[in-house]
């Protein structure tokens, strides 16, 4: 053990006067099945950020320089359009990473990412994270395994971006439920239309807010209000 | 007096993590115990994060979907 460094209760690993608690670590897919040793040395190379709400945590394009795990609070990672239009990617809630994809790839941050909430960080720079990877085969391993996870959540993204209608398969859903005479109100959320259409719920946002823009719908307070039923059938390939 | 609408809490699924309130700008949520509660307020704009970031599904944000008239 680092002259650093001490074990104290509950396995928590303690660093000047930071605590990475083990158990929280263990947690983390990446570290996953680690020895008590092998997390001491994950432990031993831990940034701990805090955040603010609005802070900027990465900015798009710049060199990648820290892995983040989130150990509270919520991230939003984010790519904003020439135009300044924001898509949300991911919310990243505690135990989650972010930054992954290009410090193992050695490239730029692909994306931004703000801090949703006042939270507490922990990073790991690439060059340790090289060193850990080289020394400790268990952690690597869990690194495929994540990243393997998460080339499945991009090509599924892909697949609703590229091939599918998303935008189509939610107007069906909202002429389906508008103005239903059936007595009983019909509610549903995002996570619901998501469900429906087969569908991640971040693309239904950015599809209702796409319908919004065209002037297709107005999004109210607890209510989505059908302003053009005939563009909406014909964006649902729905016969008039 | 009319009940404003607000997000719909399963306070059976709620784990009381907090990460709902953390998101929320308005403070429209508020932990009583260890479960969270939605206080009525206009101030609440719909924004749904709440539910976005819920990570037990206990937070709804209902929608009714109606033709302009």
């Amino acid at each position: 053990m680092c002259c650093l460094c001490a074990t104290v209760g509950r396995g928590d690993i303690i660093l000047g006067n930071m605590v990475v608690e083990a158990e929280f670590l263990k947690s983390i897919p990446y570290f996953a099945g680690l020895s008590p040793v092998e997390l001491d040395a994950v432990a031993r190379r831990i940034l701990e950020r805090e955040v603010k709400r609005g802070e900027i945590i990465l900015f798009e394009g710049e060199p990648a320089r820290e892995l983040y795990f989130v150990a509270s609070g919520v991230v939003k990672v984010f790519k904003t359009s020439p135009e300044g239009k924001e898509q949300i990617l991911q919310l990243i809630r505690p135990g989650e990473s972010f930054n992954d994809v290009p410090v193992f790839g050695g490239g730029l941050n692909l994306a931004s990412a703000e801090a949703m909430a006042p939270g507490v960080l922990y990073g790991i720079r690439k060059s340790d994270l090289e060193i850990m990877l080289r020394d400790h085969h268990k952690l690597a391993q869990n690194v495929i395994q994540v990243l393997s996870q998460r080339i499945e959540h991009l090509v599924s993204l892909v697949e609703d971006l590229s091939f599918r209608h998303v935008t189509g398969r939610l107007a069906r859903i909202l002429l389906e439920y508008a103005g239903d005479k059936g007595g009983e109100r019909r509610l549903l959320t995002q996570q619901d239309m998501a469900a429906m259409a087969g569908t991640a719920r971040e693309m239904i946002g950015r599809s209702l807010k796409f319908l919004e823009e065209e002037g297709v719908v107005r999004l109210e307070r607890h209510r989505i209000v059908i302003k053009d039923k005939k563009a909406l059938k014909e964006i649902a390939g729905v016969a008039d | 007096m009319k009940m404003i609408e607000m997000p719909v809490i399963d306070q059976a699924k709620c784990n009381g993590c907090g990460l709902c309130l953390s998101v929320c700008s308005c403070q429209a949520l508020v932990l009583v115990g260890n479960v969270v509660t939605a206080v009525e307020t206009t101030d609440c704009g719909w924004c749904t994060l709440c539910e976005a970031v819920c990570p037990t599904g206990a937070i709804r944000c209902l929608y009714e979907v109606v033709i302009e008239e």
